[in-house]
């Protein structure tokens, strides 16, 4: 036990190891996650570590290496599968909606999944409209799976550690421009964070700014601003989409009686969507203003860095939407 | 022409009668589960097996039950039974009831017993050929010496997803018998309009994957290849493709009432001649293992038994409205209400 200062990349892969040496059943399958390291480096080492046996290179068949990992979970195995991108899901989302989120149920209970989808998930830097989904309200739409997308190191380190022991298909979203982002991480095999538990980031009276993954830090960033103003803002950090812990964010908005989401998706029909709705839906009486959202603009993600900046949402978004409750 | 005492027997005799029985359980049971539909016992899709019976009673007595894992599409109601789930449980899931198989939420299409090795039971045309390498991947990672017979129908033969996980069985030498169920009809289209190389085993060709093309009609002649192709694959750690050649005398589905838009009269008359009941029924004959009189008194019980599953599973519960609610998840339960 001990802590330390790292980055999220280096503690989610803290947390590989730390569940690859405890359960000989955990195994990484991906491509490029091997010999070549891993496109965003994440298993940069585990092959020389582990072996092929363990540490597999595919195929570029996302369909196929789910459905394959979904079988052998089926039968016990706790496979975890790297999207090079989690818009590359999108191939695979037939085997995740309509394979894997089902079997539990449709067998009545007699199977389970124990299945870890992990990658990037949102925009890195100018990698364009095809590679910079947020894709985590879809999956988090699907009973089933649970779905996390957690904001800082040590949350990556111990929300990872319990999707590996989740006996249920967990989609595990990491924000590209996260990896580098450094914290302190309290290093410990049995430390784990549970899913269905938002986090207070930091404390206010004035109004709640609601986020999960960078958005969180956003938020963080732009309560600091707001702070110069006089505004004392709350930062709520979703980290569990899927389940979803309303009481704490509803416990915030009763204390602050004004609330902003905040998330990268596009704003429509993001999940930001759907804490809004809970919001207005059991906090009515608290609001002393509309729910307001931040989100991702509604257009595919240019290429152009002025354009893909205007797309994501920032800490001036931020500082504005709170402004506008009045 | 040797004498008939001087034909050796393909199998023991007992065996022999015993498959028989199977062959016409499997051929009463699921007559009864087109009925139960027509009764309105049965919603959504059910799809029998009537014709296609050596499937099922061929390849899945042949290999280790309940150790080796088994996994298909939607036609699977033979596969659940030979491999020795309760026919009444089957035939309750069947009808939705809290003592099927999946406890009311599967339905006909998704029948799974693990502890028998069958998982699934699947519903989307190609989509569990993947997990069926899973399974196999598996028994490799474990070091297990377990086959995997993964069934699909001809028209999933033509699915991307098929191609990924043929190569993925190559690359990787998994275990695994791939099991094409050619019924030369993919729903209602037929073969030659579906695929552009009808020899449906050479998909195993660009994957360096052995293949062939068997018959399955001949319970006697299935059992004998797929002996030797599980063996094979136990023993040398390798995928198989197999096409096996059979026909569905029913309907795609219950739902099906027009097997004329794909068919003619007289190309059912002409399978029928290869009904594997009356293929079995005259090896029987031809060795004198058993008398016509018994068969039909074998047939006349195996209706009565069917009967009995019948009424059985249809005396039982739907389930509670709260169960609504459980298996989502292990561990929790989904957001309630509307």
């Amino acid at each position: 036990m001990a802590v330390e200062t790292m980055t999220y990349r280096d503690a989610l892969r803290t947390a590989i190891v730390e569940e690859m040496d405890r359960d000989p059943e955990v195994f990484l399958m991906g491509e490029d996650i091997g010999r070549y390291q891993g496109t965003f480096r994440v298993t940069q080492g585990l092959f020389d570590k582990y072996g092929d046996e363990r540490v597999i290179d595919t195929p570029i068949t996302e369909p196929g290496i789910v459905g394959i990992a979904t079988g052998a979970a089926m039968v016990g195995l706790r496979p975890i599968v790297e999207m090079m991108t989690m818009s590359f899901s999108i191939l695979a989302i037939d085997q995740i909606i309509n394979h894997a989120a089902k079997i539990h149920y449709m067998t009545g209970g007699e199977i389970s999944v124990p299945l870890v989808v992990r990658g990037p998930g949102g925009s890195a830097n100018q990698l364009s409209a095809q590679h910079s989904h947020s894709l985590e309200g879809w999956y988090a739409h699907t009973p089933g799976l649970k779905v996390v997308a957690p904001a800082t190191p040590e949350d990556v380190y111990g929300m990872f550690k319990a999707a590996v022991r989740d006996d249920n298909p967990v989609i595990f979203t990491e924000n590209p421009n996260l990896y580098a982002l450094k914290g302190e991480v309290n290093l410990d095999p049995d430390f784990t964070v549970p899913f269905g538990k938002a986090k207070v980031a930091k404390e206010g009276k004035d109004v709640t700014l609601v986020a999960y993954s960078r958005m969180t830090q956003v938020s963080l960033k732009a309560a600091e601003a707001l702070q110069a103003d006089g505004i004392d803002a709350e930062v709520v950090d979703v980290r569990s989409l899927l389940p979803l812990d309303t009481e704490t964010i509803f416990e915030s908005v009763r204390k602050t009686h004004r609330a902003v989401v905040v998330y990268e998706d596009w704003r429509s029909g993001g999940f930001g969507a759907e804490i809004a709705a809970r919001i207005g839906e059991f906090c009515f009486d608290d609001l002393d203003a509309p729910v307001s959202r931040v989100g991702g603009l509604n257009v595919p993600m240019p290429y152009t860095r002025p354009l893909e900046l205007l797309c994501i949402p920032n800490e001036g978004d931020v500082v504005e939407a709170v402004r506008k409750l009045g | 022409m040797p004498k008939q005492a001087e034909v050796s027997l393909p199998r023991p005799a007992e065996e022999l009668k015993d498959l028989y029985r199977q062959l016409l359980f499997l051929r009463h049971y699921e007559e009864k589960t087109n009925f139960a539909y027509r009764q309105g016992k049965a919603g959504g899709y059910l799809h029998t097996c009537i014709g296609m019976e050596p499937m099922a009673v061929g390849w899945l007595n042949v290999i280790r039950k309940g150790y080796d894992y088994v996994i298909t599409a939607y036609r699977d109601h033979g596969h659940a039974i030979v491999l020795g789930s309760d026919p009444v449980a089957v035939m309750a899931e069947i009808m939705g009831r809290s003592n099927g198989t999946s406890r009311g939420k599967g339905g006909s299409m998704h029948l799974y017993d693990p502890k028998n090795g069958f998982f699934g039971g699947w519903g989307i045309v190609g989509g569990h050929t993947a997990m069926g390498a899973g399974l196999a991947f598996a028994a490799k990672y474990r070091k297990e010496d377990r086959v995997t017979l993964c069934y699909l129908g001809d028209g999933a033969a033509n699915a991307g997803l098929f191609f990924e996980t043929l190569n993925m069985a190559g690359l990787w030498d998994l275990p695994v018998v791939f099991i094409i169920e050619n019924n030369l009809i993919a729903m209602g289209t037929r073969l030659e309009y579906h695929a552009a190389d009808t020899e449906l085993h050479k998909r195993g060709i660009p994957f360096d994957m052995k293949h062939e093309r068997v018959d399955c009609m001949d319970l006697i002649q299935t059992m004998a290849d797929a002996e030797r192709i599980v063996d094979w694959v136990r023993k040398n750690q390798k995928p198989y493709l197999v096409e096996a050649m059979t026909y569905r005398f029913a309907g795609h589905g219950a739902a099906d009432n027009n097997r004329e838009l794909y068919r003619t009269k007289a190309e059912e008359e002409k399978a029928a001649e290869r009904d594997p009941i009356k293929l079995m029924e005259k090896l029987l004959l031809q060795h004198n293992l058993m008398t016509t009189e018994k068969m039909e008194a074998i047939d006349e019980e195996v209706r009565n038994e069917v009967e009995r599953i019948y009424e059985q599973a249809d005396a039982s519960p739907f389930p509670e409205p709260h169960e609504v609610y459980e298996n989502v998840y292990t561990d929790m339960i989904p957001e309630e209400g509307h």
